[in-house]
């Protein structure tokens, strides 16, 4: 198995040329903080050497990045203009119990997505710009660096959450936000899991703009505010009184609390699989009963359900009725995933997928198996 | 502009064709006649019409794929139809196309607060999905100029903006799911009430297609609660390089106004003349508007009233009142009309990063001056999306020639300085030609095999989008 750690586009762009005239399978790498489907067959194919900011105008609100650049390094040289990524990327290690480091590459082909999602949009929402070396060896490039722009189809978001089976990202422009300067935390205590929703969903339909709606693992309910302080301050006052009717709310300062829920941190380091559901808010409840005992983190006012279950359970099977769809997140170390990483898509919709991969990815070498596993007829 | 040699044999087979079509669709939902055809000969880019064959106005999803299913096994090409209103002849028809409009399918599915969302048919208007859940303090987000008129089909198809795209993004942003018909009659739904995509996020390909993926008839949108209130500030200053300065400081102080307009001197005039705003007759007018609470209101105007002082503004108007707040938006919102009654126009909407603000006013200035023609600038400065309106005379022949050659520079100029041809009009037929200055062989390729995948047959939305040579081997296969 050989390593390519290609330090520029043109470099991407002959490892998989020669790839794809020997049909040899690449397996794509970020960071591998998250190896949603598994280490991949054949030779590793690394962006960690395409490093680097290519630029970044904080009057534009707008940053664009190679692949291989840490998190890290994108996160400090925004904060220190005051800016941030505002979809709030997790940080997988603690979850999936892996070293390594977060890259932009890694981040986008997982549209990675924290809490604030539901008020910011998701990675995918925040994007402006790709580039791409697709299976053929093409090098793509969509979208640019300005936050507006419907010039052509939108490969854009196409590549995110493509999981390297479309291409191997090789650069990415966001559109970045002001960091807020306070956060507050209004915080119910004592709620079930259908009270909490029901708290959050009314929270969601305030005028105060709530950035973060959480409920921990039969523990506290919580929802963020953030902005300048003044603002803050009225606004937690003002939806403390307004969920009046699920209790005497808290109201907690600073931003720390939710590392934790952005990072899945109450699943860290206890075993059993990790799944993400994502259903409508309302939903929530019913994943949470069908799971039975399960544990249950609700993100996204009820719409993003991680649960921690028995690696043989069926969860796909159990949320039959519910719509909406399921990805394992991570299965006990040495243990093959028992079911089928992604949701299983709809005939219609699978088509056009499989009519995607083959269009950037004739032979198949990108990936092979990520995220178009043979799936098993559920029983 | 070059449209492709309408199918002799497509206009032979009329009758047969509106005979199927008529079988699976009520009487009055099938039009054929010249005449009537003539409302469908062109959309909001009225400089070029082609009535079609004919137009079909379905009720229902079900009818979409009825129809559909018959212009595939005919080889029909198929224009699908908003409400008209693109400004980049994306509803154009040819003239051995059906025009499928939606308009027709307005209703109102389902409404769902505690989810925050609502499910209409796509032939429903913007403004319409705002009016039916304003009463309870929600509204939806993308609000382009046309709002009162534009389909939420149109909206999707050009992944539509608005003024205030900068804090609430546009229909990509705001768009959850879809049911969507494809050329060969298969029904896809996309996304629903919850958040992200499974697999590939085929609803962001979907967003922004132009009508070349399919037709969508149902949307699911996010719709949002009211803020408490809203207020602008209006703030006048000399050279538009101080203004474009402004704009830049107020974004880097962490402060995220709902809109920064922003109006050049020929602009501000013709408001002014036409709706008497009150506007101070200067070089560059900045409207800025802060939403929130009172408290929050005030602290945001603090801080840009701290900045725009800063850079010695000629005028500096705060709103004390809902009157004075209108008064400073009735220039701004009637900025189009005031145009449309000195000249002719042709609007533009390349977007640049907003740093090159001031370098590129002064380079549409120079252009403008060498091709001896006007334009009025007005834009939303805060996302870098331009609109030069361009002025002329249409009944001057040539000028609209001239025009149309001084617009394709200005945009080639957006590109140039690391923008794009369009921010949310869309590439229709109008900037078709102009894709080949933005991307190169391997981009439009890409694009095309996007296409490629949805529409194989090439029938859907034809000559839109991509540059005739480059999509003739698919269109003639």
């Amino acid at each position: 198995m050989a390593l390519f750690e290609p330090n520029d586009e043109n470099a991407v762009a002959e490892v998989i040329r020669t790839a794809q005239a020997e049909a040899r399978p690449l397996a794509i790498r970020g960071g591998g903080t998250r190896v949603v489907g598994g280490e991949g067959d054949g030779d590793v194919l690394t962006t960690r050497n395409l490093t680097g900011i290519t630029l970044y105008e904080p009057g534009a609100l707008t940053i664009v990045a190679r692949a291989g650049t840490p998190l890290d390094e994108i996160r400090s040289t925004l904060a220190a203009e005051g800016q941030h990524l505002a979809f709030e990327p997790m940080d997988a290690r603690g979850l999936t119990g892996r070293d390594g480091t977060p890259t932009v590459g890694g981040m986008v082909a997982a549209n990675v997505s924290g809490p604030r999602r539901l008020q910011a949009g998701a990675c995918r929402d925040c994007m402006i710009g790709v580039r791409f070396v697709d299976g053929t060896g093409r090098v793509i490039r969509n979208g640019g660096r300005v936050m507006k722009n419907v010039t052509g189809l939108d490969l854009v978001r196409m590549m995110a959450g493509s999981h390297g089976t479309l291409g191997v990202i090789t650069e990415v422009g966001f559109k970045v936000l002001p960091e807020p300067a306070a956060t507050a935390t209004v915080q119910l205590t004592g709620l079930d899991v259908t009270t909490a929703v029901a708290a959050m969903t009314a929270a969601m339909g305030t005028p105060f703009d709530v950035t973060g709606a959480a409920h921990q693992p039969r523990g506290a309910t919580m929802l963020r505010l953030e902005g300048f302080e003044g603002s803050v301050a009225y606004r937690a006052g003002a939806l403390a009184k307004a969920l009046k009717k699920f209790g005497q709310a808290e109201i907690i300062d600073g931003p720390e609390a939710w590392t934790d829920i952005r990072d899945v941190t109450a699943f860290a380091g206890k075993d059993g699989a990790v799944w993400r559901i994502s259903v409508k808010p309302t939903d929530g409840p019913r994943v949470v009963e069908a799971l039975g005992g399960a544990d249950c983190l609700l993100d996204w006012s009820g719409g993003l359900v991680w649960a921690l279950t028995d690696p043989e359970f069926d969860l796909r099977a159990a949320l039959t009725g519910i719509p909406g769809h399921a990805t394992l997140m991570r299965v006990p170390v040495d243990a093959a995933p028992k079911w089928p990483v992604f949701h299983p898509e709809p005939a219609p919709v699978a088509a056009l997928s499989r009519g995607l991969k083959a269009k950037f990815d004739p032979q198949g070498i990108l990936n092979p198996g990520q995220m178009d596993r043979p799936v098993p007829e559920p029983a | 502009m070059r449209m492709p040699e309408p199918d002799a044999a497509i206009i032979a087979r009329k009758d047969q064709i509106v005979a199927r079509l008529s079988a699976v669709l009520p009487d009055e939902a099938v039009i054929f006649d010249e005449t009537e055809l003539r409302a469908y000969e062109c959309d909001a880019l009225t400089a070029y019409r082609c009535p079609p064959l004919c137009a079909v106005l379905p009720a229902s999803t079900e009818e979409v794929v009825e129809i559909l299913k018959i212009c595939h096994s005919e080889g029909v090409p198929v224009v699908p139809r908003g409400s008209g209103t693109s400004l980049a002849g994306g509803a154009l028809p040819t003239a051995d196309c059906v025009i499928l409009g939606v308009a027709r399918m307005n209703q109102v599915l389902e409404t769902d607060y505690d989810n925050r969302v609502i499910r209409v048919q796509t032939g429903r208007t913007n403004l319409s999905v705002t009016g039916e859940v304003e009463g309870d303090g929600f509204f939806y987000a993308p609000d382009p100029s046309s709002q009162l008129a534009c389909a939420i089909a149109g909206n999707i198809a050009m992944n539509s903006g608005g003024a205030h795209c900068l804090k609430y993004g546009v229909t990509t942003n705001n768009l959850l799911g879809v049911k969507m018909v494809l050329m060969d009659g298969t029904v896809v739904e996309l996304g629903g009430a919850h958040l992200d995509a499974p697999g590939y996020d085929l609803l962001g390909l979907v967003c922004g297609s132009e009508g070349q993926l399919g037709v969508v008839t149902e949307a699911t949108l996010r719709i949002l609660k009211k803020p408490e209130g809203a207020r602008p500030v209006l703030i006048g200053y000399d050279s538009n390089e101080v203004a474009g300065a402004c704009v830049s400081d107020i974004i880097r102080a962490g402060v995220l106004p709902v809109a920064i307009e922003f109006m050049d001197r020929p602009c501000i005039r013709a408001c002014e003349s036409f709706a008497k705003a009150g506007y101070p007759d200067v070089e560059a007018l900045l409207i800025v508007e802060v939403e929130g609470s009172e408290a929050e209101i005030q602290e945001q105007l603090e801080k840009i009233v701290g900045i725009a002082q800063r850079h010695n503004p000629v005028e500096l108007r705060e709103s004390s009142s809902e009157m004075e707040s209108a008064l400073i938006w009735k220039g701004r919102k009637a900025a189009f009309g005031a145009m449309g009654q000195i000249a002719d126009y042709i609007c533009l909407d390349g977007t640049i990063p907003v740093n090159e603000l001031p370098h590129v006013l002064k380079r549409i200035t120079e252009l403008t001056n060498s091709y001896g023609l006007r334009v009025a600038n007005v834009f939303h400065a805060g996302d870098g999306n331009m609109h030069p309106l361009i002025l002329y005379n249409a009944n001057d022949p040539g000028e609209l020639e001239k025009a149309e050659a001084l617009g394709a520079d200005i945009l080639r100029l957006c590109v140039e300085v690391g923008g794009c041809l369009t921010g949310e009009h869309g590439v229709g037929v109008e900037k078709r030609d102009l894709m080949p200055d933005q991307y190169g062989p391997n981009d439009l390729e890409a694009q095309i095999d996007v296409k490629d995948v949805f529409d194989p047959s090439w029938l859907l939305n034809p000559a839109k989008v991509f540059p005739l040579n480059v999509s003739e081997n698919r269109r003639v296969a």
